[in-house]
């Protein structure tokens, strides 16, 4: 369960990014949030993993305040939350499989047991024949999924993805949207921020979906 | 528990694996730090070694009173008696002029010397030992027997090894501003480098940190390399040191054997080369914990 009250973010310099939002997303749900760029969707999402904190109102995820987390409780939180970053993250000085290795091994997981949820996320996104390569090697889309693995292989109840196709292909979304389906049908609750209505529409065609809408910082449901 | 041993040992083996990865940076990082440790560690176990000769002569509180040369027996007992009432006195010991010169004519090249005198040149003398060491009393008592009649001369035998005592005193000032002064080096050296590899590692951390890092996790192999690169430089000051000591012990050896005794550099105790080592590791460690907490601040939320 998470619960936006009446979130107001204002950037340094008077941008109000988020005016008095409020939204409650319930375990396991499929969420869109789409809108135009700078409508404050991307805002709304880093607002989850405390990455910006709100100016006022609050975020509850499962009972927590996360908007009034101490910073040395963060991290734990954000282990429980697979990230799918807009300009993906991905570290281009080590292989495909080591990109995965990453969320683990800076929690000191066994390298063993770490190596096997590694490879069965690359094969969730069907990576796994590329786990040597750099991911600058990788197509756009190979590039997403891998950015994908790497945010599920710590098996987060939630999935928070911002712009997850954009730049991409038709059929490249349309893989990338059905992975996200997947999640969603085995009860991780999923919030994506897109502008692609393609992406929503596929959606919506094979599982149930909600959309909300941000226009200049305002929910409209 | 085990999670974070191992957090530990992979900090450690990722430290080791960045240090070899960059030999020739390491090399010349090392040696920086190694020189700079190895004044003042050399001056240490100079000072060290000064003090270990010195030790080896006597430092005992007793000076000698040599007699005018006519005095009479009357008045040596009466010198003696006076001696002995002085506060503070173990043992007054009489030496004749005549045991004196029996002593001087066993040694072979005094012998013709001592034949060619038509007289005893030498005087009677007291020995006289205090029981306590303490260097102004015996300085303030032979000022006193000084003025004395038919005292000829006194001597305190032990004053130029508090010379010594006292030079070393300063030595050792000078040493410990030495050493305070290039620790800055060694602090210097490790800000800079660890500074250079937050930088270069911008992207890695940030992106640690968004997947779960603690603050701890992503500062852990600074601080290990800091530590580790203090431990190498001060193991290089060590070498250095040895190894110079090593060239000067051939010529030091024959200097030391006109003066009959053993003076060797390379005596420093096991625990002082191990504080060496503490110390350069510490001075890394602190040199790494500066440059982190100024350069990874800029990762918290607002």
């Amino acid at each position: 369960m998470i619960e936006f009250s009446a979130v107001t973010k204002r950037y340094p310099g008077g941008h109000e990014a988020l005016k008095s939002v409020s939204l409650s997303v319930a375990d396991g749900e499929l969420l869109f949030i789409t809108g135009h760029s700078g409508a404050g969707k991307s805002t709304l999402l880093k607002l989850l993993p405390v990455i910006e904190r709100v100016t006022s109102g609050s975020v509850v995820v499962n009972g927590q305040n996360v908007s009034s987390m101490r910073a040395a409780a963060i991290p734990y939180l954000r282990r429980n939350i697979g990230q799918i970053f807009q300009d993906q993250k991905l570290l281009y000085d080590r292989s495909v499989f080591d990109n995965v290795m990453l969320p683990l091994a800076v929690t000191g997981v066994h390298p063993k047991d770490a190596a096997k949820r590694a490879r069965a996320a690359l094969d969730k996104v069907g990576l796994l024949a590329r786990e040597k390569a750099n991911p600058i090697t990788l197509s756009g889309g190979e590039q997403q999924r891998l950015a994908i693995a790497r945010a599920i292989v710590n098996r987060p109840a939630i999935i928070i993805a911002d712009e997850p196709t954009s730049n991409l292909d038709t059929d490249y979304a349309g893989e990338i949207i059905d992975l996200f389906i997947a999640f969603h049908q085995v009860g991780v609750t999923v919030m994506i921020a897109t502008h692609d209505e393609d992406a929503v529409r596929r959606a919506a065609g094979k599982t149930t979906t909600r959309n909300v809408q941000l226009k200049a910082g305002e929910l409209i449901l | 528990m085990t999670a974070w041993l191992r957090l530990h040992w992979m900090a450690f083996g990722s430290t080791l694996a960045k240090l070899a990865s960059t030999p020739f940076a390491t090399v010349l990082n090392v040696l920086v730090i190694g020189v700079a440790l190895a004044l003042p560690a050399g001056a240490y176990s100079l000072l060290f070694n000064l003090q270990y000769a010195a030790r080896n002569v006597s430092s005992d509180p007793e000076f000698s009173v040599f007699l005018a040369l006519e005095v009479q027996k009357s008045e040596i007992a009466q010198l003696e008696r006076r001696l002995k009432d002085l506060a503070g006195i173990e043992k007054v010991e009489f030496r004749s002029r005549e045991s004196a010169l029996a002593e001087f004519r066993k040694h072979p090249s005094m012998g013709d010397v001592l034949a060619a005198l038509d007289r005893n040149p030498l005087p009677d003398a007291f020995v006289v030992r205090l029981a306590d060491n303490n260097g102004d009393v015996l300085d303030r008592m032979a000022e006193q027997v000084r003025g004395w009649a038919h005292v000829e001369h006194v001597q305190v035998d032990s004053a130029w090894v508090r010379r010594v005592a006292a030079a070393v005193g300063v030595g050792r000032v000078a040493v410990l501003l030495l050493a305070g002064l290039l620790s800055f080096a060694l602090l210097a050296v490790t800000f800079n480098t660890i500074r250079l590899q937050i930088l270069t590692q911008r992207e890695e951390i940030e992106v640690a940190k968004l997947l779960g890092a603690t603050n701890g996790t992503i500062k852990r192999p600074f601080y290990y390399y800091g530590a580790l690169l203090g431990l190498l430089g001060g193991g290089a000051a060590l070498g250095i040191v040895f190894s110079a000591f090593w060239v000067l012990n051939r010529s030091v050896a024959e200097f030391a054997q006109l003066y009959a005794s053993d003076f060797r550099l390379d005596r420093l105790p096991p625990a002082d080369l191990a504080s060496i080592l503490a110390f350069a590791a510490a001075l890394g460690l602190a040199g790494a914990w500066l440059s982190v907490s100024r350069h990874l601040q800029s990762f918290e939320p607002r």
